[in-house]
């Protein structure tokens, strides 16, 4: 029982205003040294899955700096490996129009793998889960496709994901995208298994249709036709596809229960690895409820914030209920409260920056203020 | 194959006995420094930021942490295709094997490795002080000279001289005289125990010096020799940091050093990196009831007691009300609620219960083990267990589970040990 693993950048990063003017949303950064990718690329590796491919639709630095070893993740580099696949400006090629169109524009690498299952996940998502788990149960229903699904829970905004409803023997009777008026008590995680042979016929199939979304074009219309059983993951999932989203999930990290759960126990989640010495905490510093990330220098007040690596606060400055990105440097006297500072910002003495819970002030990568 | 023009060799195989239970387990160059380093993580970053990328480690030791924590060179980018970085063990030969017997011996005895690579020069290194030195400048300094043997010397007190080799030079740099350890210095240049050979002449060296022992040393035997045999040697004058961290009392200070508001090594610097194994884990989290100055805190750590002045490593539990002052915490460890810990060094894995106090200021209590603890830090070894509501004085050494019938009145007083002998591996 082997799978080959693919990882979909959503390619939704016109929602993330500033955060995505050099970065594709899959490349934030979470809790200071994870990228949102890290979490699909672990519970890969993390499910012995070692042949991983990275679909995205552009081919920006900061994922490719940030994939450029496969050996951060465990995965092999002669038996499997990581691979970045993008658009090719080739025949059939061009911009994604979909996922099934991204998915059929590799079909090469489906064509030239060895594994009989495929578990394509979306990107996005911040969870734990062991997709091996899923391919057993994918087996075991002798479905065609199966759908990793989670039930009603509080924060979900359901128009943003698919909504579905499971009959008493989990086959996905109804499905409605991002529907207004949720009728159903499921919501789809982006995450299927299927064989690679019927993967690459369906794809084939609804390419010559002109058909290029996996959902809409695949899931839905062939819901009659296939065996598509929805499997219930029951664990921590959460989603960063907007900026509030993005707020929301690095807060959340300040609870005791959601650190432990995605980031402390084991398998744990990997990452590129950048050696920084210990943050310094000195004299003047006081910090709390605050997530700390190495090589960072602390000389004042933080509260309620993440603060990631490389970051310098000067002294008799307040940081509160803030994203502070890599690199960045902090002036004296300064007052920030719900702001995502971008990576290597430059604050300069006396500034005030506040923003709201709902909508935190963004300052943008590199930025001098 | 292709030559190299300049090589390292890392004689990393020693004990390092004063360091005490610290070295218990583990080879020397693999104790921890900064709370994230090892020893070793120093040269071998010296290396690459030289330009350097061909090490050999010669282990002997304890080699396992060590081994482990180097792998296959990933962390220096000394994972090459040809050259790179690789661990020379000692080994059988057909007739019989010996332990590598001394320095020069071990570089002896890994010949064949070293001219694989066909070096002009040979850089040896040793992995027992923390410093940041670019190789390839005391390179060029030994080819300007055209010298057979450059040592690297760094200044230092004339009180402390009396401790290390001294090298007495002319203004040249030229070495004309050597003193081991002299009561009355002449000079103040200490032997840092860097050396740039010119490998012919050394290769020759090794093989005469070994026909007449099979222990030999640099310091003892190779410098004196090619003193007597006047070739060209010069002193290298390196005048930045360069700290001993072979004692418990200089390990502690070496480690306390870092967290100044303006430290005399420092780390933060971009262009001269120091590259370890680093275990990826998630940032740290300062509770509510925190309070953290003056100190460095690792990945992975929960921190909802006070911690001043003190280094606490990667995945340290620190509860509500405990208290930690002047104090190293290396990795993986528990510390319970309204525990107290003064002036100590707290080696990995271990737990440490509620109620606890660690250390104190009182008067140096005299440990039997006087050679390696006498300036009053108490020392807990790996895998060390402590349980709730006892006491530890200072200068005391405590190693392995301990329960609490084995503190009188659930004390231990100053100066005292109880070191549990744990099953060797």
């Amino acid at each position: 029982m082997k799978a080959l693993g693919i990882i979909l950048d959503s390619g939704k990063n016109s929602t993330f205003g500033k955060l995505t003017d050099k970065r594709i949303g899959v490349a934030l950064p979470i809790c200071g040294v994870f990228r949102v990718i890290d979490f699909g690329l672990s519970n890969m590796t993390n499910s012995g899955i070692g042949n991983v491919a990275v679909i995205t639709q552009e081919n920006s630095r900061s994922i490719t700096d940030h994939l450029s070893s496969s050996k951060w993740w465990n995965f092999g580099r002669k038996q499997g490996g990581l691979h970045l696949l993008t658009p090719s400006s080739k025949e059939n090629g061009g911009i994604y129009k979909g996922t099934a169109h991204a998915l059929y524009q590799n079909l090469g690498f489906l064509e030239h793998s060895k594994e009989e299952y495929v578990v394509i996940a979306n990107g996005s998502g911040i969870y734990k889960i062991d997709f091996m788990d899923v391919v057993k149960s994918h087996i075991e229903t002798d479905a065609d496709i199966t759908v990793v699904c989670s039930k009603e829970k509080e924060g979900f905004d359901y128009t943003q994901y698919g909504n579905l409803e499971l009959d008493k023997n989990n086959n996905i009777i109804n499905f409605e995208e991002k529907a207004l008026d949720p009728e159903w008590e499921y919501i789809s995680l982006e995450i299927y298994v299927i064989k690679r042979e019927l993967l690459i016929s369906l794809l084939k199939e609804v390419n010559e249709e002109e058909r290029y979304a996996f959902v809409r074009d695949v899931i839905i219309r062939y819901k009659k036709r296939l065996k598509i059983k929805g499997y219930e993951f029951n664990g921590h999932w959460a989603s960063v596809h907007n900026i509030k989203s993005y707020f929301a999930v690095n807060m959340a990290l300040l609870d005791e229960n959601i650190r432990k759960m995605l980031l402390q126990s084991s398998p744990t989640i990997k990452t590129k690895v950048i050696d920084e010495p210990l943050a310094k905490y000195n004299y003047n510093a006081t910090v709390i409820n605050s997530i700390v990330a190495n090589g960072s220098i602390i000389n004042s007040y933080i509260e309620s914030s993440i603060i990631s690596r490389g970051v310098y606060q000067s002294e008799n400055s307040s940081i509160k209920n803030s994203i502070v990105m890599e690199g960045v440097k902090i002036g004296r006297n300064c007052n920030i409260e719900y702001a995502i500072i971008d990576k290597n910002v430059e604050i300069d003495n006396n500034k005030i920056i506040i923003g709201t819970e709902e909508k935190p002030i963004i300052i943008r990568k590199g930025e001098k203020v | 194959m292709e030559k190299k023009e300049m090589i390292a060799m890392l004689l990393a195989g020693g004990q390092g006995s004063r360091l005490g239970i610290l070295t218990q387990n583990t080879a020397k160059p693999s104790v921890s420094f900064g709370g994230k380093y090892k020893f070793i993580d120093f040269p071998l970053s010296n290396c690459i930021n030289s330009g350097i990328d061909t090490v050999g480690i010669v282990t002997q030791y304890k080699p396992l942490k060590l081994t482990q924590h180097i792998g296959i060179g990933i962390p220096w980018d000394l994972d090459k295709k040809y050259g790179g970085l690789s661990i020379l063990s000692p080994y059988m030969k057909e007739t019989e094997g010996n332990w590598f017997l001394g320095t020069a011996h071990a570089v002896y005895s890994n010949m064949e490795y070293i001219d694989s690579y066909d070096p002009e020069y040979l850089l040896i290194l040793s992995a027992d002080h923390i410093y940041k030195m670019d190789y390839s400048k005391m390179l060029n300094y030994h080819k300007e000279r055209d010298a057979d043997l450059t040592i690297a010397v760094c200044p230092v007190e004339y009180e402390e001289a009396k401790r290390f080799g001294i090298l007495n030079t002319r203004d040249d740099g030229k070495v004309f005289e050597f003193e081991e350890k002299p009561e009355e210095p002449k000079s103040n240049l200490a032997s840092m125990g860097i050396y740039i050979f010119n490998w012919k002449v050394l290769r020759e060296a090794l093989i005469e010096e070994n026909k007449n022992r099979d222990d030999s040393d640099f310091g003892a035997h190779i410098i004196p020799k090619f003193h007597e045999e006047n070739k060209k040697i010069y002193a290298y004058t390196f005048n930045e940091y360069w700290k001993d961290v072979g004692t418990i009392q200089s390990y502690w200070e070496a480690n306390l050093d870092l967290v100044k508001i303006n430290p005399d090594f420092n780390l933060y610097e971009k262009y001269w990196k120091i590259y370890t194994n680093s275990n990826i884990q998630s940032p740290h989290f300062i509770g509510i009831d925190a309070n953290v100055k003056s100190s460095f805190i690792g990945d992975g750590c929960e921190i909802r007691g006070e911690v001043i002045n003190s280094i606490i490593g990667d995945n340290v539990l620190i509860e509500r009300g405990v208290r930690i002052r002047d104090s190293i915490i290396l990795d993986n460890i528990k510390i319970d609620s309204n525990t107290k810990i003064i002036k100590s060094i707290i080696c990995e894995n271990t737990n440490i219960g509620a109620d606890v106090n660690i250390g104190n200021e009182n008067e140096i209590g005299i440990n039997e083990l006087k050679r390696v603890y006498n300036t009053g830090i108490t020392v807990l070894g790996e895998n060390t267990n402590i349980p709730a509501g006892v006491s530890i004085g200072n200068n005391c050494v405590v190693l392995g589970t301990t329960t609490k019938d084995m503190y009188k009145n659930k004390k231990l007083e100053d100066g005292k040990n109880i070191i549990i002998n744990i099953k060797e591996v």
